[in-house]
């Protein structure tokens, strides 16, 4: 698809989010929201650790996950802390059912819905392995008169576009700009996942301390991330899919068997034709 | 619109024509994400600032676009915070346009039940009139045993960290000029 | 120690992480596993409250193993010294230090000075103490005078007299062994004992080691001590003036620094020169001759002052009118903000101004505050929004309870709305003492005003109302120089020209200063704060550089902003050479004597006086820093050495105690002496006390309680509760208790919680997490409760305010209040509701009795 954009095409771009640095201070989440005029969520007290966005959405691009580990008599305490995004798929099932041609992979390979073409069906939303995509159930505010609030419900989905109006601009993601200790990396993704495998071996060295790569294999189920993470347990802990596959894997199979069935449908037409011109 | 360029946009003319037969790429792109452009390119102009929450000070770029504040990130330039901010000062933009920033003066007179209105000018007049009174009606020229005071003990002046130096320097000239000696901030506190 | 950084100086933190990156070991020495425990290293976890008793447990580990840096602490501190040999310490007198007056309730400190010195002033003042510099004696200005010249009448370099301040210390932290750290900390003794070993292999000629705090060190009944303690650690281990090294202060607020440095404090003046004060100095020479140490850079106080009255007052201070000293307003020993709220209790307050600040919830005892602001004639808010300090007269607990009624408050209320940061012009200093400019980005919108604009106009017209009066109490407002240009449609007065007044000028050429060694005290310069002198210099204004760290060679990037003093970025930085000017280490090199140029050089400007060699000897005459030998580094010390012991300067004593808080559920395990006999308490009606320890009733309140903040609030609210993106990330008050006592009273997670004390009770919402464990003190399980201070009943986000449960118990040298330890009870449950709240804290207070 990269193909497509001929010399407009540009070095594949992501993030690596290192969680072993991350403080959890959320500034991703607003800065972020600054950036694209996300709206707030809603002001609802969850009681699960520091994290009161609970997961991405529509309303929620970055989401830092707290996780407290541990009881202080028996072994060291651990407070995970991570900050996840759209994964921005090298084998996106969002962008595959998408019927209307909104979602697009851009030429800087990322994974991104259109707003302007969106009209909210919504078949992306199960299509997503991790849950991201998501219909926005709020009054439908269009920006820049940010102000000014239409009755009509926006009911279109949303999710991380990696700022592509930054990128174009030349400017990094407004997430991996603010975070003040660089757990969110950003820039082309092959230096970005250099830089994972050696950071990797670092921990590793140090202490280990169940430090692993998560989406960074280009042969995992969705072909790899464009944003993927280095994190200190399980996948399952930060409420990640361990294996997540895509879920269009059987696309190009259900063609082959849609084709078939055009073909003798357009058979039987012309059949039908033929007959009733007799 | 004319009719040619609704031709050449016809999704399967360009999903054709530019080497994207699936329609995922650039065939797809709208005319909005072909012409989307970093807001802060648009902006008239920008200004070196300083984060205006905690003491580390960090640099913020604030741009600006017909007279308002369209956003504020971090000043790559400054070796304190190389162009982080933290929520706070991230949220910076939406602190200066809070829902409930206040662009009137409000008074309450004695006893009163509600909010009134009131001119800036009269509340400048007004305020002055009542620091002017309560000082001459307190003014201690001496304490209980003889010795100097020159001053007011009714009246009393709070803030000052979260303000400039040169606000705080006029704040404690005036007073001391005043014989207001009750000068306090967050320092404190 | 006493900070969350990672939480609260976010950005700040990417040094830390940095560092750890590189191999640097990270404590976290705090009562809760935070954000900044996850990212270090190692986390102690340790009592609220109980920091002197961990930190010297670290001084006495480094004296009894040895483990300080002998040449650093022989040359550089006062270790050396032999102190009077009237001085008693608190092992001697059962917790109280030599000079005690139980009737004054105040130490008379002329035991604590070194020996052989002659005390300050005769008989006649001997009354009042040794206390050249009262009023502002304590906290920022005590820098000893008394000496004749830079060098104690009586020292032992081997450190051996068993008077010299080595063997003080050595003799007052003997019993902080790891064992009585455990115990009173709750820590393990094996943890601590790694801790000291990784500070001490962190220090000394290739290796530094640094402190960072914060609140959770000042704000309580001992919080400078606090601080002070490190200091000797530090010194111990030849940690100050060094790179890598020192005590790092992190403020809170954008220019609290630059509200303490140019104060709107009411014992300072600009530049911490003591305000007159109405009973310490009678004339002003005096006056003079109490401030003006005879040795150190404060011999030249004279000059900083005069500069500044002529900054204030121009042509009408004169030297035949001793520049207007008699006319100025006196001070009291204690007229600080807690001070100001009794008294507008008591009804003498009658008019108040706030800017930028929310005593309603941000002061501790809050309730205490709100009824006082409900007894004044008049009170001026000014904020950006609505906050609680404005609302209260019909938006507050009180209201809610019936003890204030709308129409019966007598108090006229101006809410005036501030200009941001965005839209004015201004300098902050931030908590490195540097000086950043901010332009303004766009106009204030409707009546919202900086408060420069306030400030400045508000005086015009009050100068203008009384240009025509006779009265002799405003002759000095009369007198007050008040001239700013001012520009745009709303008469915008011109910052920068009140930063050049501050920077200062010589009259006759109108020249602007570029250094306070400039200064004069005849009366020909002008200057409106002199340690900020050289900020705008060769008509530059030196905040506003804003030059990129990649251009700039040197990792101290002193082209960006400007530090006072002198752009001088770390202080007293000639420790970092050794006595003869050597680096200690090539790795560790940052200043040092540069043989061939005959001058001190490196990465900064060096803070020492250019040309005074490495082997300088003061003569005997020798005045302000000529007489500071070359070998003395703390240049603005009498003697140029610092303090391990503090001979005067502080209120409550010389070298810092274990002292329990104010309200705590325990016995000093040292004393009988149990808290701080110098704390300021003031029990009234409106501030009771919880009963403590083991007086009956304190199991009513059995529980440690500490107040903080989140990365996602700021302070009292005013800045975040009010901007929609932050609020919904923590868009509830909750409170933090451990499993253990969640099960001891029946609180469930995600719950309510109603938390009391013997003031007010409040309502937050139940976390239940293993991050602040119970602990075992004095062998009594305890359990801590933490309360972020950040809600109150005004913004986006509601809630009960931490504020209203603690009390006003202060520290006796800055009057600040203990918040980050006192003792509350805890329920299941939602709080009373109307005139039920009072009456339910009344109850528990009777059932206390």
């Amino acid at each position: 698809m990269l193909d497509s954009y001929g010399t407009e095409a540009k070095e594949r771009v992501g993030f690596f989010t290192d969680t072993s640095v991350c403080i959890g201070c959320k500034a991703c989440e607003v800065a972020c929201k600054e950036w694209n005029l996300v709206p707030e969520d809603g002001l609802v007290w969850t009681g699960e650790s520091y994290d009161n966005t609970s997961e991405l959405g529509a309303n929620t691009w970055r989401h830092v996950a707290f996780i407290e580990q541990g009881e202080p008599e028996v072994d060291a305490l651990r407070w995970l802390m991570s900050s996840d995004v759209c994964k921005h798929c090298t084998h996106a099932a969002c962008l595959d059912v998408c019927p209307t041609g909104s979602l697009i992979r851009t030429e800087y390979g990322t994974v991104v819905v259109q707003e302007d073409i969106c009209n909210g069906c919504g078949y992306c939303v199960p299509a997503c392995p991790f849950g991201v995509i998501d219909k926005r159930h709020l009054p439908r505010q269009d920006p820049p008169a940010l102000p000014l609030i239409t009755k009509k419900e926006d009911g279109r989905v949303w999710k991380c576009t990696l700022c592509y109006d930054r990128l174009k601009g030349g400017h990094e993601p407004a997430c991996a700009k603010a975070c003040p200790t660089d757990s969110i990396q950003f820039g082309p993704l092959d230096d970005l996942r250099e830089r994972a495998e050696r950071r990797l071996e670092k921990l590793q060295a140090q202490n280990a301390n169940g430090a692993r790569l998560y989406g960074n294999d280009p042969d995992d189920g969705v072909g790899g991330f464009g944003a993927f993470f280095l994190l200190l347990d399980e996948p399952e802990v930060y409420g990640l899919p361990p294996d997540p596959v895509v879920t269009t894997r059987d696309l190009p199979g259900m063609w082959r068997t849609a084709a078939i069935a055009t073909g003798a449908l357009i058979a039987g037409v012309a059949a039908a034709f033929v007959g009733g011109s007799r | 619109m004319n009719l040619p360029e609704v031709v050449r946009r016809w999704p399967v003319l360009r999903q054709l024509r530019e080497g994207d037969p699936l329609g995922l790429g650039r065939a797809a792109r709208s005319r909005r994400s072909e012409a989307l452009k970093p807001r802060n390119d648009a902006a008239d102009h920008v200004v070196q600032s300083v984060c205006p929450y905690c003491a580390v000070g960090c640099g913020q770029l604030v741009y600006v676009k017909d007279g308002e504040v369209s956003h504020i990130e971090g000043d790559p330039a400054s070796p304190i915070s190389r162009g982080r901010l933290c929520p706070k000062g991230q949220a910076s933009k939406s602190f200066v346009h809070s829902p409930l920033r206040e662009f009137k003066v409000k008074y309450r007179r004695p006893y009163g039940t509600r909010w009134e209105e009131l001119s800036l000018e009269d509340a400048m007049e007004m305020i002055a009139q009542r620091i002017i009174d309560t000082r001459a009606a307190s003014w201690e020229e001496k304490t209980e045993e003889g010795n100097p005071a020159n001053r007011t003990m009714a009246i009393g002046n709070l803030g000052g960290a979260t303000l400039d130096n040169e606000e705080n320097y006029l704040i404690k000239k005036l007073c001391v000029g005043l014989g207001i000696v009750q000068v306090e901030n967050q320092a404190r506190i | 120690m006493g900070s969350n950084m990672a939480e609260n100086h976010p950005v700040g933190f990417q040094w830390v992480m940095e560092a750890r990156e590189r191999g640097a070991r990270i404590f976290h020495v705090d009562p809760r596993f935070t954000r900044t425990s996850a990212m270090c290293t190692d986390w102690i976890g340790i009592r609220a409250g109980s920091d002197i008793a961990f930190l010297g447990g670290v001084v006495n580990y480094i004296l009894e193993h040895g483990r300080w840096f002998e040449e650093y602490v022989k040359h550089y501190t006062n270790a050396p010294v032999v102190i009077s040999e009237e001085f008693a310490d608190t092992e001697d007198l059962d917790g109280l230090f030599s000079g005690w007056d139980p009737e004054k309730g105040k130490y008379d400190v002329s035991s604590w000075q070194y020996a052989g010195m002659e005390v300050h002033g005769a008989a006649g003042q001997r009354e009042e103490g040794f206390q050249p510099t009262k009023g502002e004696g304590s906290g920022h200005g005590g820098h000893g005078g008394g000496l004749k010249h830079g060098e104690p009448p009586e020292e032992d370099p081997e450190l051996q007299h068993p008077r010299c301040v080595f063997q003080l210390l050595k003799k007052h932290y003997a019993r902080y062994t790891p064992e009585f750290v455990s115990e009173t900390c709750g820590c393990s003794a094996e943890a601590f004992v790694e801790y000291c070993d990784a500070i001490c292999d962190n220090s000394g000629r290739e290796r530094t080691g640094a402190f960072c705090y914060a609140v959770g060190w000042t704000q309580h009944t001992v919080g400078v001590q606090y601080i002070r303690t490190a200091a000797i650690i530090q010194q111990l281990l030849g940690n100050m003036g060094r790179p890598g090294g020192g005590i790092m202060a992190l403020r809170g607020h954008a220019s609290i620094q630059g509200s303490t440095d140019i104060p709107t404090l009411y014992n300072i003046l600009p530049g911490y020169l003591p305000m007159p004060h109405t009973e310490a100095y009678g004339d002003f020479q005096s006056y003079m001759d109490a401030n003006t140490s005879p040795t150190g850079w404060w011999g030249n106080f004279r000059s900083y002052w005069v500069s500044l009255m002529k900054a204030y007052f121009g042509e009408h201070a004169t030297e035949e009118n001793d520049w207007l000293f008699k006319s100025l307003p006196r001070i009291d020993d204690d007229n600080s903000a807690y001070w100001t709220t009794l008294q507008m209790l008591d009804g003498k307050v009658k008019g108040y101004l706030i800017a930028g600040e929310n005593p309603a919830v941000g002061n501790t005892n809050a309730r205490a505050h709100r009824l006082g602001l409900a007894k004044l004639d008049w009170l001026v808010v000014r904020d950006l929004v609505e906050i609680e300090s404005a609302a209260f007269w019909y938006d507050s607990p009180e209201i809610e309870s019936g003890e204030l009624r709308t129409d019966e408050i007598p108090t006229e209320i101006f809410f005036l709305p501030a200009a941001a940061h965005t839209e004015k012009d201004g300098s902050f200093t931030n908590t490195q003492r540097l000086l950043q400019w901010h332009w303004q980005a766009t106009e204030p919108k409707g009546d919202a005003r900086s408060d420069l604009w306030f400030y400045f106009h508000l005086g015009r017209l009050i100068k203008q109302k009384l240009a025509e009066s006779e009265e002799p109490r405003d002759d000095l407002i009369k007198a007050l120089r008040w001239e700013y240009p001012t520009h745009s449609q709303i008469q915008e007065p011109n910052a920068e020209s009140v930063l050049q007044e501050v920077n200062g000028w010589e009259i006759e050429t109108g020249e602007f200063l570029d250094g306070y060694p400039k200064l004069k005290d005849d009366g020909s310069t002008v200057c409106g704060c002199w340690i900020y002198c050289g900020c705008f210099t060769e008509g530059i204004n030196q905040t506003a550089r804003k030059k990129a760290h990649w251009e700039q060679e040197s990792y101290v990037a002193p082209e960006w902003a400007w530090s006072w003093p002198a752009n001088r970025r770390l202080l007293y930085n000639r420790a970092s050479a050794d006595p003869a000017g050597k680096p200690w280490s090539e790795r560790k090199r940052y200043v040092w004597w540069d043989e061939a140029e005959g001058k001190w050089t490196g990465l900064d400007v060096p803070d020492f006086k250019e040309d005074k060699e490495p082997g300088y000897v003061p003569p005997d005459d020798a005045k302000a820093e000529e007489a500071i030998a070359g070998d003395h580094p703390f240049i603005m010390q009498a003697d140029g050495r610092s303090w391990l012991f503090v001979p005067q300067g502080l209120e409550d004593g010389p070298m810092p105690t274990h002292y329990e808080p104010h309200e705590s559920p325990f016995d000093n395990p040292l004393y009988s002496q149990r808290a701080n006999p110098r704390r300021q308490q003031f029990e009234r009606p409106e501030n009771p006390y919880n009963p403590v320890a083991n007086e009956p009733g304190a199991e009513i309140y059995p529980y440690v309680a500490t107040t903080y903040r989140l990365t996602e609030h700021h302070t009292a609210g005013g800045m975040s509760r009010t901007v929609p993106y932050l609020s919904e990330l923590q868009p509830a008050m909750f409170c933090e208790v451990s499993p253990e006592l969640a099960e001891e009273v029946g609180l469930e997670h995600g719950g309510w919680a109603t938390i009391y004390s013997t003031r007010a009770a409040i309502e937050a919402r139940v976390l239940v997490t293993d991050r602040i464990p119970s602990i075992e003190v004095q062998g009594r399980k305890t359990h801590q409760i933490g309360l972020p201070y950040h809600w109150g009943t005004r913004g986006l986000t509601t809630g009960g305010s931490a504020n209203d449960l603690s009390s006003i118990a202060l520290d006796p040298n800055v009057h600040i209040q203990e918040v980050k330890a006192f003792s509350v009870g805890i329920k299941p449950g939602r709080r009373p509701r109307g005139e039920a709240l009072p009456a339910f804290v009344e109850q528990m207070r009777n059932r206390a009795r």
